[in-house]
């Protein structure tokens, strides 16, 4: 088990998932978000190889419709 | 009697906006330049906005033709109908202050438009509807710009509490308004108080990231 920080709080995760598996298992929409890892955007093309490790803190922002 | 409409001079709005907001305050509006990415309900607002403190250089970015489902909360008039918001727009903000530089793209941002779009500004405000497009701008602004500041929005629809609008500091250089949960439905439209204020939000923060607060 890992723990890594996810919009202020803590998650425990089954082992080093791959972003594109963190937000699959969220139920994340991938279209419509921007992820953030320690401070710093993670491209998109790079979701399925950038790994979550052990105290990572995770900003996940999810964008609903209206302007 | 009807009475003729005056053109100001330069130096009659820069005396006015300086007495308003003091020299060393408008200088940096003056010479600030900022992109605006859609121009509904938050763009057209924040462009008000921006132009009506003399903000010196907007750079408008939409793809669309004003409709009659724009004028709840948007800032046009009938006799725009038709027109492309670039072009309705500028002219408006021209209306307020013929010597701020406007620049306009009638374009459609795309992955493979970002980077070349929105080079020029240091700051960006991301004000579109649908939030594939928001996502879309954010992840390109961030990916190809992570110095240039950007001002994002997302959750203003209905009539809720104006009070769970907020501007939040996401990371170093990106900003999030709105409640970030509430999106138009049946009884529940995106309507002109609530959408002003998460537009007020915008570019409240625009102008402090111009003032050098964070």
């Amino acid at each position: 088990m890992i723990t890594v920080h996810v919009n202020g709080k803590a998650k425990q995760l089954t082992g080093e998932l791959t972003v594109a598996a963190f937000l699959e298992q969220e139920n994340y929409k991938a279209n419509r978000i921007a992820v953030e890892l320690n401070g710093a955007i993670v491209p998109k093309a790079t979701y399925t190889e950038v790994l979550l490790h052990q105290d990572d803190t995770l900003e996940v922002v999810s964008f609903v419709g209206g302007g | 009697m009807k009475k003729a409409s005056k053109i100001l001079t330069y130096e009659e709005i820069q005396e006015t906006l300086c007495q308003r907001h003091s020299p060393e305050i408008q200088e940096k509006l003056n010479s600030a330049r900022v992109a605006i990415a859609g121009l509904g309900g938050l763009g057209s607002n924040v462009a008000f906005a921006l132009a009506r403190i003399g903000v010196g250089y907007l750079h408008l970015v939409d793809f669309d033709r004003v409709d009659i489902t724009n004028l709840n909360r948007q800032q046009y008039f009938m006799r725009h109908l038709g027109m492309y918001k670039t072009d309705a727009l500028k002219g408006e903000l021209l209306d307020i202050n013929p010597y701020l530089d406007i620049q306009t793209d009638c374009i459609k941002v795309t992955e493979s438009n970002v980077k070349a779009l929105f080079q020029n500004e240091d700051i960006i405000c991301e004000a579109f509807d649908v939030p594939e497009c928001k996502a879309l701008l954010v992840n390109g602004i961030l990916e190809h710009f992570p110095e240039k500041k950007l001002v994002a929005a997302s959750g203003m629809a209905g009539f809720g509490d104006s009070n769970e609008i907020r501007t939040r500091k996401v990371t170093k250089n990106f900003y999030l308004c709105g409640d970030e949960v509430t999106e138009p439905g049946y009884a529940r439209g995106l309507m002109a108080p609530r959408v002003s204020i998460c537009a007020g939000h915008e570019a409240n923060m625009i102008v402090r990231l111009i003032l050098g607060k964070s």
